[in-house]
């Protein structure tokens, strides 16, 4: 263990490792929440167990099972979830880079692909320390996560509302503190208050997920600049 | 509970999550893509993020999450833009909401 966090330590440099670790910590309690929501719920433990080992995506996750909960057929639940997974696709090209290039790198980085990590990856320039954003935080996260909601199945009704301990709003500080550096250029955050102005309008009336989908028309809106100009044609 | 069906219904939401997933490296090595897209690319994931940032800080559902959330982000927001460390942000973030609800505030 000791030697494995030295590694970690020499590849990311104290700071973006203590970040992580954070992230890590306060993710594995939200696991331990969603397992004992799921089984207080009335699911088996393998309910919960089988959706974050083969989904792994908190927001789904919670989605698919309070859907179920709630009497919803599964069919719909499953589009739901599907949904709010979209978003993966361009964080899929954004990340590409740092997967590497054999056919089970990439399919096993492909599935450690979480929010958090794309957003601390996004936040490192050197291409050595991308990849190693990426791969620590995503096979971090995979553990902390799936040895929390196996604790929280286990010990039930222990912990149901980590909103208590204010972990809902460590979530979108996480992403905020992340993404701030990017906004710095104008064009970017053009786009993106364009986008959270329509996810945020569209939340009351569309399927959840779907905002975040619909705030990439931001993008379209403010088209970013082009870095070289482009060629002129000869008149 | 319907033990299969329930089982379908995890494999294919973990298959279809999984291609979304798979779907932007795969593609990414077949096409070459002009400076310009990926400068568009990375914009549309800091506005992901971004819209992620925002309905997860204010809506619950498909309505308002209460105060003590979205004042918990923004005392880690000012922090944050005045740089202070990631850990200090995050932490003051929770702190606050959790703060807020030992006193009431929804």
């Amino acid at each position: 263990m000791r030697s494995i966090w030295r590694t970690v330590d020499e590849k990311l440099g104290r700071r973006l490792a203590r970040d992580i670790a954070l992230v890590l910590v306060a993710d594995g309690l939200v696991g331990v929440s969603f397992g004992a929501i799921a089984v207080s719920d009335g699911f088996p433990i393998w309910v919960p167990m089988l959706l974050s080992l083969f989904v792994f995506a908190g927001a789904a996750q919670f989605m698919f099972i309070g859907l179920v909960a709630a009497g919803g057929a599964l069919v719909p639940a499953v589009l739901a979830g599907l949904v709010v997974n979209a978003r993966h696709l361009p964080f899929g090209f954004a990340v590409a880079d740092v997967l590497g290039s054999t056919l089970p790198r990439r399919a096993i980085g492909s599935h450690l692909m979480i929010d958090e990590t794309v957003a601390f990856t996004l936040a490192q320039h050197d291409p050595a320390r991308r990849r190693a954003a990426y791969w620590t935080c995503g096979v971090g996260l995979f553990g902390c996560w799936n040895v929390g909601v196996l604790l929280g199945s286990i010990a039930g009704t222990v912990i149901t509302d980590t909103d208590a301990f204010g972990l809902d709003a460590a979530f979108p500080a996480v992403l905020l503190a992340l993404v701030l550096p990017s906004l710095r250029d104008r064009r970017t955050f053009l786009a993106a208050a364009v986008g959270v102005a329509i996810a945020l309008a569209s939340t009351p009336f569309v399927p959840a997920g779907l905002p975040v989908l619909l705030a990439l028309i931001g993008v379209a809106v403010v088209r970013p600049k082009a870095p070289a100009p482009a060629p002129i044609e000869a008149a | 509970m319907n033990t299969p069906g329930m089982l379908v219904a995890i494999l294919v939401l973990g298959a279809g999550t999984f291609a979304f997933r798979f779907a932007g490296p795969v593609l990414r090595e077949r096409l070459t893509l002009s400076v310009y897209a990926d400068r568009l690319i990375a914009v549309a994931v800091v506005v992901l993020l971004s819209a992620l940032f925002a309905t997860a800080t204010i809506t619950e559902g498909e309505s308002f999450a209460g105060y003590a959330r979205p004042a918990g982000v923004l005392v880690g927001g000012v922090l944050a833009w005045r740089k202070a460390p990631f850990v200090a942000t995050v932490v003051a973030a929770a702190a606050t909401a959790a703060g807020l609800r030992l006193l009431g505030v929804p």
